[in-house]
């Protein structure tokens, strides 16, 4: 009996050490909130990523791409690490990307130069992120990269006193902190900055403390969810439109399928964004049109699907570039540098901040046929991390 | 400065009657069936579920909507009341009861989630309710004058009910002595689930008129639980103006804070919350435990 059961764990040893040198495929582990509250957005990566392999296959220079997906849930760091450190030892992934959250992000980037592998963060975006790990490369955004451009838009349209007001965590206090810098160095000032409690669904005294500060534009960043739509309509109802009070934030706080709700007295409001489901290229048409091909609904596209999208081409780039081997120094070189026309319009990632550089698109929401849409007006040309250029 | 002070009360006043609204409900399950139910955000969240559902792809009108939320709210819970509230009224333990409810709450939130996926429903306002209103000295939401009209309403109506009805009679003897109660005749629980569809359709009211403030989505359930037992607890379960004068105060606290120090978060509130408990144990209104 001993000596039979040895064999039998010799015969199931040797089967998975055969199965592990002859599996030619190559990993790519994404980690994303797959379920719960922000599950939109994970399914947008795997929409992304999905219309990405159906338009270029699945095999890269004669190697088989095989995606992996794990859920991060809600922010999660010590939860997010362990997924990628089940990714790496276990399933032997290749390749780490997606990443929501900037903490989950964090906590998974120290891994990276031990497991010799790159990870492709496809949206958590706090500016110094990429600065953790040299095996790190973003194909999303980061708040700097669209509050300094609404900075300039602030003060091109004539505002002098802006009163700021965004959502208390670190990608609204990078908001908040590129937008001032930018707006005071062009001459403007900032009569108010309020930190809002990310829990706020109220927005009624904050539009009090707003009219009280004699503001004549307000600059707002919330992240994209309920509570955005409560800001904008807590605007019009306090009647501090009426009164012209102008209002320009980042485009998460005027999402499309909102304006509906919004209204015909949302016209006007002005949104700094990286993309829009309305953006009017060849390249948007054709990749919607494949996201309605494999099923899933065009209404439901956001920012994070184009990452994602983006991102796959990094990794099918880098596999080519490696011939499939492990080689992080080898794979980031390929892709330092890389520039091609995305969904979003013409982008790069750059060489030193391996961020990417992409046009930031200032939108005025306009009745367009009876529709209310983000219309884009003005494109601030290849925009950088702009939050990495200065410190 | 003064008028700033009554914008803020203005404010205060508003948010509290949405509290209020859905609280209420929450407050009489606990005061008269001793349950502690935390399910109830999930029955207001079907609420705002049923009037998005009519609303945006049946068209049916924002009052209609309401009503069509409200009944069918009360009709999805029925069968939670008779399999499984029915056995946990008044004696039994209160973990149990915390259990049961969470995990119904749980279970909503995922049927929830499945069929409706996890976005926002909009609950869009009609014409009459969208918009400014000018009152003078500042610009008030059209709907939250609505809020506060509904949430006047609904307390004038449940005093009525409970001090000057028959059923009112019938509720009051049966949670002073339910034994009695019952030996004198009255049918203890048909009135416990006439009071359970009061609350759940409290709830759902609430749900509904409240979700410019509260937007439902299938975390609504857990996400302002805290909120509305906070509202019990502090009110004393089972008092209407406990309830009332509980969503007032915080609301004001949650109101006032959020207007001077916006970078404190919920400390006001909270602050409140721990201030009025540590001075009024059971409430403010609250009755001693028997």
């Amino acid at each position: 009996m001993n000596g039979l059961s040895r064999l039998l764990l010799a015969g199931i040893a040797f089967s998975i050490m055969g199965g592990a040198a002859f599996a030619d495929a190559i990993k790519v582990g994404v980690i994303g909130p797959m379920s719960g509250p922000f599950a939109l957005y994970g399914q947008n990566f795997k929409m992304g990523i999905d219309a990405w392999v159906a338009e270029h296959g699945s095999k890269v220079a004669g190697h088989d791409v095989e995606f992996i997906y794990r859920d991060e849930g809600t922010p999660n760091p010590a939860h997010s690490k362990a997924l990628a450190q089940e990714l790496l030892v276990k399933d032997k992934v290749d390749y780490l990307a997606g990443a929501y959250f900037t903490p989950d992000a964090m906590a998974i980037a120290p891994l990276l130069a031990e497991a010799k592998t790159p990870l492709v963060v496809m949206n958590a975006a706090t500016s110094s992120i990429t600065t953790k790990s040299p095996y790190i490369v973003r194909t999303s955004f980061t708040m700097w990269q669209n509050a300094v451009p609404a900075a300039k838009a602030a003060k091109a349209a004539g505002a002098k006193k802006v009163a700021i007001a965004v959502s208390d965590y670190g990608p609204g206090i990078d908001a908040l902190d590129g937008f001032k810098k930018t707006f005071e160095g062009e001459g403007g000032s900032v009569v108010e900055s309020i930190r809002m409690p990310l829990s706020t669904t109220d927005f009624g005294p904050i539009m009090q403390r707003i009219k009280d500060s004699g503001a004549d534009m307000i600059f707002t960043f919330l992240p994209s969810g309920p509570p955005t739509l409560g800001f904008v309509k807590a605007y019009i109802d306090n009647g501090l439109k009426a009164q012209g009070v102008k209002l320009i934030s980042t485009g998460d706080v005027v999402p499309d399928p909102d304006l509906a709700a919004i209204g015909d007295a949302g016209v006007g409001i002005l949104s700094t964004y990286h993309y829009s489901v309305a953006h009017d290229s060849p390249e948007n048409k054709a990749f919607l049109a494949q996201i309605a091909k494999d099923g899933a609904k065009v209404g439901e596209v956001t920012m994070t699907a184009v990452a994602a999208y983006d991102g796959a081409r990094l990794i099918y780039k880098m596999i080519e570039a490696t011939d499939g081997k492990r080689d992080p120094d080898k794979a980031l070189a390929a892709v330092k540098g890389m520039q091609w026309t995305s969904p979003r319009g013409p982008v790069s990632i750059d060489p030193e901040t391996r961020h990417i550089t992409q046009n930031v698109y200032l939108r005025k929401v306009e009745n367009v046929d009876g529709k209310l849409v983000n219309k884009e007006i003005e494109t601030y040309k290849d925009q950088p991390d702009w939050g990495l250029e200065k410190h | 400065m003064a008028l700033t002070l009554l914008s803020l009360i203005i404010d205060a006043v508003s948010y509290g009657m949405a509290l209020f609204i859905i609280s209420i409900g929450l407050s009489i399950m606990m005061g008269l069936m001793r349950v502690v139910n935390l399910a109830h955000g999930a029955f207001a969240m079907i609420g705002g579920y049923f009037a998005s559902y009519a609303l945006v792809s049946l068209g049916a009108p924002y009052l209609v909507a309401a009503l069509i939320a409200v009944i069918g709210t009360i009709i999805v819970s029925i069968p939670f009341e008779l399999l499984l509230y029915r056995r946990i009224y008044r004696k039994s333990d209160s973990l149990t009861q915390l259990l049961l409810t969470i995990g119904i709450t749980f279970f909503i939130i995922g049927v929830m989630n499945f069929v409706f996926g996890p976005t926002v429903k909009p609950i869009p306002l009609p014409p009459w309710l969208s918009g400014p209103v000018d009152i003078g000295f500042r610009m008030v939401p059209a709907h939250r004058i609505f809020v506060v009209i509904c949430g006047a309403l609904t307390a004038l109506a449940l005093w009525v009910l409970f001090d000057r009805t028959d059923f009112g009679v019938r509720l009051r003897a049966a949670v002073d002595d339910s034994d009695m109660a019952e030996s004198l005749g009255i049918r203890t629980d048909v009135l416990y689930l006439l009071t359970f569809a009061l609350a759940v359709g409290l709830a759902a009211f609430g749900g509904v008129v409240g979700a410019e403030l509260l937007p439902i989505e299938p975390y609504y359930a857990l996400r302002y639980m805290v909120i509305f037992l906070v509202v019990v607890s502090v009110g004393g379960a089972g008092s209407i103006a406990g309830a009332l004068a509980a969503s007032f105060l915080l609301g004001l606290a949650d109101t006032t804070g959020k207007y001077f120090m916006p970078e404190y978060g919920d400390f006001f509130f909270y602050a409140a919350v721990i201030a009025i408990v540590f001075l009024f144990p059971n409430g403010l209104l609250g009755r001693e435990p028997a």
